[in-house]
């Protein structure tokens, strides 16, 4: 690859051929601001925040666009440059509803942290007409506020790029330029599959995840009510970052501790709920596979996903597993098993989860998740509202102990924690299978193969005399291209897992929103991800069916895996939807 | 001209049996598409498909057949060319060329040129607004009228002027327009 030198104020940086100024001057330990552009997805040039002074060039070059050329000569910050960033900015509040004190993004909006650091004293340096907007609040998971939107157009790429969706995009011209769906439908009419990856990346508070902590601190206030809460794996890889930590940092003891310091009856973890669902799911596996039932298999953990595959798929929903998600088992076995061993009536339990997700909002309310007579789940929040909640109430992060969960449903295996990273829910199901299979013990129960934030990873295991070819991929549109290769016959796949969003749940679209100046040049998927497979290595249990607590479950309550009463708790159907409807 | 600006309408559609109110801005006027012209819009879709860019050409080729790209339409090329009908919209409504409301049999065209806004076009072009119902580029339901407005039809000496099909109206006053209305009704 041919090398450049180039001077980035002063400083000489070289990069390969191709490298952007921004890119260059990172290198040069330089930021430049940016609004629009996300790496890969996002190039577009548009809202003009990342202008340098390039030296010969005529005008301010976009450093996000503009690649470096042989002993090119940049300038990041000169008064020039400043002021006209500044002005930029005045310009986006000219039509932005400046409402920070009670916006949800107030403390962690891109723009207003820009607004700051360039000085922007007033508001409305050029006071005039504002696009009328309408909140959008159809959805179940989300609200969009438009007149805070700066039609940076991030949630679009995402959308579309990362998901292959584009239910949104930006529409008319000029002044009313404005991201909606088409014909300005509500977003719940349309073929939204609620991943909430269009939030993950807005840098204001336009896009944000429909709230029930209000609900939630009610249900705890409630005399009469037993709360449960539950955790997913990929909350404790993330919760930290709302508290100041770096990424990457464990949270699992705090968080438990903080929920506990809510008020919560019993603290409970997910990866109870996941344990249960690799029994299950490895059961459903070997009975595909020994008596010629609908193959490939195909997880359905992830909400996102199995929505995907009703509107887009929808001639795969029968090779979805019928296992409900961790999420939804969780909440039967709370309702109808712990219930009855501690004596309380299901109906008083408020069954409360955390999850990296949005779609987890929609798939509270689907059909045939009420295993126990009464809805699995009641409430359910995302990582960022857990942070709201401990921080509304007053709890000092760094002061927390860490603790443990409580038990029944409390132990989770190294097999279910790494559920939360791209990868984990088909090693977690192969340490179950192979030994179920084979008979025999794993010596390692590594299978490295299926780790990483590659788009698509495949491999094929030896196993009892046959070959197991498995797919694992995350990212919708990364979805979609397996699944065109298994319908036109090119692969030929027993087991395929699919997680909505790109390098799984610890990337959700509920998680902690990262700023796109550190977004651009730090993979925290694969940050996040480092924390749950440390946390797997940690585990003296690394496999599903040596939890002692599910042991213990289906001994006194289920039975076995795929019994009658596993069925009508742990299991669920599916319906096929439309992209567009039909007139 | 804060009352250019469209504002959300409320359509209701049959899903199944069940009434579904939509916020949308769908077009009130009954889609009346024949089979024929359905199947001129496959045959162009297939002839175009493989082409690089050939979405904007299939749109504009969609509007010669229809005249005009309703939801119905735009929703054939969406499925068809396998693209989101998102990014169809988002190029129907970015070109002016384009129209989500079938032109009526009466179309009044405001002028709203610099000498006819001088001498008060706006408040005639919202009083036909708010009689008919409908908003820049819309059509009555009955497909009766349709409302835009123009900038300088050359007859500046009679501002403000409007047009309807090749009749011109001049030294308009919103007053005038109930009665100017009534003649095409």
């Amino acid at each position: 690859m041919e090398q450049y030198t180039v001077k980035i104020n002063g400083i000489e940086v070289t990069a390969p051929k191709g490298t952007t100024v921004l890119e260059a001057a990172r290198m040069a330990g330089v930021t430049i601001p940016t609004l629009c552009y996300l790496k890969d997805i996002n190039a577009i040039g548009a809202c003009r925040i990342c202008v340098v002074e390039v030296k010969g060039a005529r005008g301010l070059c976009a450093a996000c666009v503009y690649p470096i050329a042989p002993n090119m000569e940049v300038f990041t910050h000169t008064p020039r440059v400043v002021a006209y960033r500044k002005k930029t900015l005045e310009l986006i509040l000219s039509d932005h509803n400046c409402s920070c004190l009670s916006c949800v993004r107030s403390g962690n909006c891109e723009l207003q942290a820009l607004c700051k650091e360039y000085g922007v004293e007033n508001e409305d340096a050029y006071a005039g007409a504002k696009n009328p907007s309408e909140l959008d609040e159809s959805a179940v998971h989300m609200v969009r506020d438009n007149s805070k939107c700066i039609l940076c157009r991030r949630c679009v790429a995402a959308c579309e790029k990362n998901q292959g969706i584009g239910v949104i995009g930006a529409n008319e011209r000029g002044f009313k330029t404005k991201i909606c769906s088409a014909f300005e439908m509500d977003l719940a009419d349309t073929s939204c599959v609620s991943c909430g990856q269009c939030i993950a990346v807005c840098p204001t508070g336009a896009l944000y995840e429909k709230s029930n902590i209000d609900d939630i601190f009610a249900a705890i206030a409630d005399p009469d009510k037993y709360v449960v809460v539950q955790t997913a794996p990929a909350v404790r890889a993330g919760l930290a970052e709302e508290f100041g930590k770096p990424i990457g940092t464990n949270a699992q003891g705090k968080m438990a501790a903080a929920l506990r310091r809510l008020g919560f009856d019993k603290v409970f973890d997910t990866n109870f709920g996941a344990d249960l669902t690799i029994m299950e799911e490895a059961n459903e596996f070997l009975d595909r596979v020994q008596n010629g039932g609908k193959l490939p298999l195909i997880t359905s953990c992830s909400p996102g996903w199995v929505k995907y595959c009703e509107h887009y798929y929808p001639e795969f929903t029968e090779n979805l597993s019928s296992c409900k998600s961790p999420q939804q088992m969780q909440g039967a076995i709370t309702k109808s098993y712990f219930a009855e061993k501690m004596g309380i009536d299901p109906k008083k339990i408020v069954s409360v989860s955390v999850m990296p997700c949005t779609a987890k909002k929609f798939e509270i309310g689907r059909d045939n998740q009420s295993g126990a007579g009464l809805p699995d789940m009641d409430y359910t929040m995302t990582t960022r509202e857990l942070a709201r909640m401990i921080k509304r109430a007053g709890i000092r992060w760094d002061d927390l102990p860490e603790e443990d969960f409580d038990h029944p449903l409390g132990e989770g295996t190294g097999a279910a924690v790494i559920f939360g990273a791209t990868g984990g829910v088909m090693e977690a199901a192969l340490r179950t299978a192979v030994e179920k299979l084979t008979g025999e013990t794993l010596p390692r129960p590594d299978f490295v193969e299926v780790r990483g934030t590659d788009a698509i990873k495949e491999a094929t295991y030896h196993v009892a005399g046959m070959d197991v070819n498995i797919c694992v991929t995350s990212g919708l549109a990364n979805a979609a291209k397996v699944l065109d290769m298994v319908k036109s016959g090119e692969k030929n796949y027993h087991f395929i897992e699919v997680m909505a969003c790109p390098g799984g749940c610890v990337n959700g679209g509920g998680q902690p929103q990262v700023h796109a100046s550190v977004r651009n040049f730090t993979d925290i998927r694969a940050e996040r991800a480092k924390v749950l497979y440390s946390l797997d290595e940690a585990n003296t249990i690394r496999k599903s069916h040596e939890n002692p607590e599910i042991i213990e479950l289906y001994d006194k309550f289920l039975g076995k895996p795929g019994s009658h009463k596993a069925h009508e708790l742990l299991h669920t159907t599916y319906v096929k939807r439309v992209v567009n409807k039909k007139f | 001209m804060d009352e250019l600006r469209p504002v959300t309408t409320i359509c209701y559609y049959d899903l199944g049996g069940k009434l579904h109110q939509m916020a949308c801005k769908v077009t009130t006027v009954p889609f009346r598409g024949t089979k024929e012209q359905e199947e001129k819009l496959l045959a162009v879709i297939a002839e175009l498909r493989d082409t690089p860019g050939a979405l904007m050409p299939i749109m504009q080729r969609a509007q010669d057949i229809y005249g005009y790209l309703p939801i119905e339409v735009q929703t054939i090329i969406a499925d068809q060319m396998n693209v989101p009908l998102e990014k169809i919209y988002g190029i129907a409504t970015f070109y002016a060329q384009f129209a989500l409301a079938p032109k009526g049999e009466y179309r009044i065209s405001v002028c709203l040129g610099t000498a006819c806004y001088v001498k008060g076009s706006q408040p005639v072009y919202d009083k036909i607004s708010e009689l008919l119902g409908i908003k820049e580029g819309e059509c009555t339901p009955d497909g009766k009228f349709s409302l835009e407005s123009c900038r300088c039809v050359g007859a500046c000496g009679l501002a403000p002027v409007m047009m309807i099909n090749d009749d011109v109206y001049g030294r308009l006053v919103p007053d005038m327009i109930p009665d100017i209305l009534k003649k095409y009704e």
